[in-house]
């Protein structure tokens, strides 16, 4: 088998048994780069000399050192939101096309010090706004299950890269649901967790109280790896804990067995593809085989989580996006005749349209007019939305859903995308707007043989139970081997 | 028809901590441009705020020296606005939940006591400084200032004249600095003021319509500003005109204020909880520790002056006005045991050269030390009192000991009974006449040849020592 096939935890089985370099896997997968990018496009920067280089040294280390780390000498990618000092950090926006930051996000640098290899950075929707890797000003990214087709989310770069076997993971932000849609659409695994989990340090967010940092990976073995090395207590992000992640979850150690799932009627009543919904009936044919018991339950606060979502998004990320004032960093127009020029033409200049519409979006609502009938509101929801789930987690130890209400086949070309990430916004923007953990396990295909991804959210830092559930219903399925065959040319 | 002032205050104080509010960045005043600053303070994308549990400790401290209640809850807000001295163009403030609300503070103002209201104190951030190049036609953003706690001081409208509100602001500063929460010098920015001024007919119940006025640089500049606007109010209403709810700005120069904006021209800061820092819970343990830790404010140590010292209430008005003043003389007592010697050379000379020299008495080199022993050298008659003024000044502007001093000039007191008889015999020579109008009963005559004494020693005669030669020659 190909070496850039591997999934972390296999790599680095062979890494400890001295069977694969890190050198080895950084080439393996610099090659399949070379060959699939120009399809995919996940990159924007890409680090491959100084990966090299880095691979080199930390086979060095590993020859010398027997308690290396599991992530040493892997090589990921990393969402072009997630500051890396000295590399080019983008949030795919003009606004930052030469941006360099001066430090490292607390994520990335935790993979770092763990001698994982950096292969670049990935593309996303400028600022983490839109809806399918559409607004970036780069370029767009394309599901590796089909070129014609693009990704159904924002996430593109992070869940393609890994779906396209180019990086053995990746991480990126989830701000509403763009991780867990993507990795969904890609056939990967997407994890968010719990708000307060994973520092956010050096992560430029558009919404602050929304996204978290996540992992894409291979499997949910994988997903538990990285989230222990990228999770805990920092001091430069005051909304972390104390908690520590449990890894009383091993890989070794599935748990479905006496476990309550309840699924929400409001996801049942909404719009999905027949294949989604056949796909996620087999899927809790699977729990319930295994040992679970499924119970409908009511969540009547899910079907006004999206619009709470899109105004808590829009209000924050107005407020966040101001500091791109031309002054003292980013894009900066020419010709300036005065200060309020300056202001009026960098910021019009440098950020694309979906942007613009949620800072108009966001100054709307947080007017002193409209504070009270839209953001205040959309805050009461929030607090609705909380009580229903944390009622709900008193009897059952998982929700579970669809994670999107369409795949990313050609059958559904006629729908509009952006409906699809609306529609989808019911079953993920919940999770973000509570700051629940929840992830995309892959639970099937539709009848194009495109990726379906079903959705698990749990309690907040509960992640051992998710993960839990999730790897005794990998164990038992093999939707998560198919890889996508990348031969479009 | 008579009518009433309506005068509320909004003071800015900078807060004396080590570090920044929301990073660990230094707040020294005056240092290089841009020195004093890190990705947080200066608004760079991913990086976020810390809370700096001090500049939270200084606010509440602030609150419970203002009879305040403390608040068990309270969260930041941002407020947007673009400038270029707001490097993420929004401030962390606090919106409807301050740290203190519903305090007061004391006055005495136009011989009377006064109750003034404070209705709240927030905590928030300082912005940045523009400074505008002169050779380049360029302005510059200087950050060293951006993020450096500042509580807002809100107060009630409770203040009926320019005097009162002058009084409350010197009350106020003084007992900020007594807590040692900020320096409050106007000058360089650290202590700021906002006046809300409206007039009503005297004994209507409602307020006026308001406007605030903003670029107050000095107490002054505070009382100027108030008998402008309310004077201004008055004539309009007079005229039959409505006041307009408006910003004005005061020109301290020309000695009047510009509308700078209505109401409707007025921002929309689009206030809402700051999403990057957790709400803050203060516990009631923590505020007793605070509470305990507040030193004995103006108006305590002004009775205890009285009581324990015996000053005159005037005396120890003035002295406890200043915590170093008051410091001062504190210390100067403990090795000099006459208080109000100190008291009267604190009022006097010294607080003269504070204000003729125009520094800040912390600045003053003078030690308490270094001033008792200059007490002693005139009780001791080294010297006497009129050339110790000489000698005070010198230390007041040298920082050196009045022994050094008096050495050095020769400055030493006549009292040797022998020279002085020699010096006051020429002196009763060379002016006949006085002598002949003393004999003749003219008291006068006798003060005119003491000085012509003085006047041949430099000041250094014994004064006792000279009236008692004198007599005893002109009794001859």
């Amino acid at each position: 088998m190909e070496a850039y096939k591997l999934t972390v935890h296999e790599a680095a089985d062979l890494i400890k048994k001295k069977r694969v370099t890190s050198y080895e896997l950084t080439q393996a997968v610099l090659n399949r780069i070379e060959q699939v990018e120009q399809d995919v496009k996940a990159f924007i920067t890409l680090t491959d000399s100084s990966a090299l280089e880095e691979a080199q040294n930390t086979d060095a280390l590993i020859n010398q050192d027997e308690n290396i780390s599991d992530i040493a000498g892997i090589p990921f990618g990393l969402e072009d939101n997630i500051c890396t000092a000295g590399i080019k950090t983008t949030c795919a926006s003009k606004m930052l096309e030469n941006f360099v930051p001066q430090y490292e996000a607390a994520v990335s640098g935790k993979l770092r010090e763990s001698k994982g290899i950096l292969l670049g950075k990935l593309n996303m929707d400028e600022f983490s706004l839109g809806v399918a890797t559409e607004t970036s000003y780069f370029h767009k990214s394309r599901n590796p299950w089909d070129i014609n087709r693009d990704i159904g989310s924002f996430c593109g770069g992070a869940a393609a890269s890994v779906a396209a076997d180019e990086v053995f993971y990746s991480l990126a932000a989830d701000t509403g649901g763009s991780l867990r849609r993507s990795a969904a659409l890609c056939g990967v695994v997407g994890l968010k967790p719990s708000y307060g989990m994973v520092s956010r340090y050096g992560v430029i967010l558009s919404a602050s109280s929304l996204a978290q940092v996540g992992v894409i990976a291979k499997d949910v073995r994988d997903c538990a790896i990285i989230l222990k090395a990228i999770s805990g207590h920092d001091v430069r992000d005051p909304m972390t804990v104390q908690t520590n992640f449990n890894d009383g979850m091993t890989a070794d150690e599935p748990g479905i067995k006496g476990m309550r799932i309840g699924i929400p009627r409001e996801y049942l009543d909404s719009y999905m593809d027949e294949h989604v919904a056949e796909a996620v009936r087999n899927a809790l044919k699977v729990f319930e085989d295994l040992g679970a018991t499924i119970e409908e339950i009511s969540l009547p606060g899910v079907v006004y989580a999206p619009a709470a979502y899109s105004i808590i998004l829009s209000a924050e990320a107005s407020s966040n996006l101001g500091r791109y004032d031309g002054i003292k960093f980013g894009y900066k127009a020419e010709g300036l005749q005065d200060l309020d020029e300056m202001y009026k033409k960098s910021r019009s200049q440098g950020f694309g349209d979906q942007v613009k519409l949620r800072i108009m979006l966001g100054n709307h609502v947080l007017s002193a007019d409209n504070y009270e009938r839209y953001y205040l509101k959309a805050l009461k929801t929030r607090t609705i939305i909380k009580q229903e789930f944390e009622k709900a987690f008193e009897k059952y130890d998982i929700i579970i859903s669809p994670t999107c209400a369409a795949t990313g086949s050609k059958s559904n070309q006629n729908d509009d995308e952006s409906l699809n990430a609306f529609l989808t916004d019911i079953y993920t923007a919940p999770a973000s707007v509570i700051g629940l953990p929840a992830m995309s396990i892959p639970c099937g295909f539709d009848n194009n043989g495109f990726p379906i991804g079903i959705q698990l959210i749990g309690r907040s830092f509960e992640e051992g139970t998710l993960l839990k559930a999730a790897l005794g219903f990998e164990q038992n399925t093999d939707y998560h081997i198919k890889r996508p065959v990348i031969n479009w040319r | 028809m008579k009518y009433e002032v309506v005068i509320g205050l909004e003071v800015h104080a900078e807060l004396s901590t080590k570090s920044k509010a929301f990073c660990s960045c230094s707040t020294t005043f005056g240092a290089d441009p841009n020195t004093q600053c890190c990705p947080v303070c200066i608004g760079m994308p991913g990086v976020l705020p810390i809370m700096n549990k001090k500049a939270l400790e200084y606010t509440i401290r602030a609150g419970l020296a203002l009879n305040c209640s403390i608040a068990k809850h309270t969260k930041w807000d941002r407020k947007n606005y673009f400038y270029p001295d707001l490097p993420r163009a929004c401030q962390i403030s606090q919106y409807d939940m301050p740290v203190c609300q519903k305090g007061y503070l004391d006055i005495v103002a136009d011989e009377k006591a006064k109750r003034i209201g404070i209705n709240r104190i927030h905590l928030e951030e300082d912005a940045g400084k523009l400074l505008h190049d002169p050779y380049m036609d360029h302005t510059l953003v200087d950050l060293n200032r951006s993020g450096v706690p500042l509580i807002e001081i809100v107060t009630e409208p409770d203040l009926r004249s320019a005097e009162e509100a002058k009084v409350f602001l010197e009350n106020l500063r003084t007992i900020l600095q007594y807590i040692d929460v900020s320096d409050c010098k106007m000058q360089e920015g650290s202590l700021r003021c906002d006046v809300n001024v409206s007039v009503r007919p005297e004994g209507q119940e409602e307020f006026g319509e308001r406007t605030e006025m903003k670029n107050l640089n000095s107490f002054r500049a505070v009382y100027r500003a108030i008998e402008y606007e309310a004077s201004r109010q008055i004539s309009i209403l007079e005229e039959g005109g409505k006041i307009l709810r408006e910003t004005r700005r005061w020109d301290d120069g020309l000695g009047r204020s510009f509308a700078m904006r209505t109401k409707e021209q007025a921002q929309d800061y689009r206030y809402f909880p700051e999403p990057d820092l957790p709400p803050v819970e203060i516990d009631d343990e923590w505020v007793e520790m605070i509470r305990k830790d507040i030193p004995e404010l103006p108006a305590q140590k002004q009775k205890r002056f009285v009581e324990e010292f015996g000053l005159p209430e005037y005396d120890a008005e003035i002295l406890t006005t200043s915590i170093d003043l008051a410091r001062f003389f504190e210390k100067c007592v403990e090795i000099y045991q006459n208080p109000k010697t100190v008291s009267n050379w604190l009022m006097g000379d010294f607080l003269r050269l504070v204000n003729e020299r125009n520094i800040e008495i912390s600045d003053v080199p003078v030690s308490p030390e270094n001033l008792a022993s200059l007490l002693r050298l005139i009780d001791s008659n080294v010297i006497s009192g009129s050339i110790a003024k000489t000698v005070f000044e010198d230390m007041f502007d040298t920082g050196r000991d009045p022994e050094t001093i008096v050495e050095q000039k020769g400055l030493k007191q006549i009292s040797d009974k022998d020279e002085l008889v020699q010096i006051i015999r020429k002196v009763i020579e060379d002016n006949p006449k006085s002598v002949e109008d003393y004999k003749k009963g003219k008291k006068k005559a006798m003060g005119f040849l003491v000085g012509q004494t003085m006047k041949a020693t430099k000041g250094r005669a014994n004064p006792q020592l000279v009236n008692t030669i004198l007599l005893e020659e002109l009794d001859k």
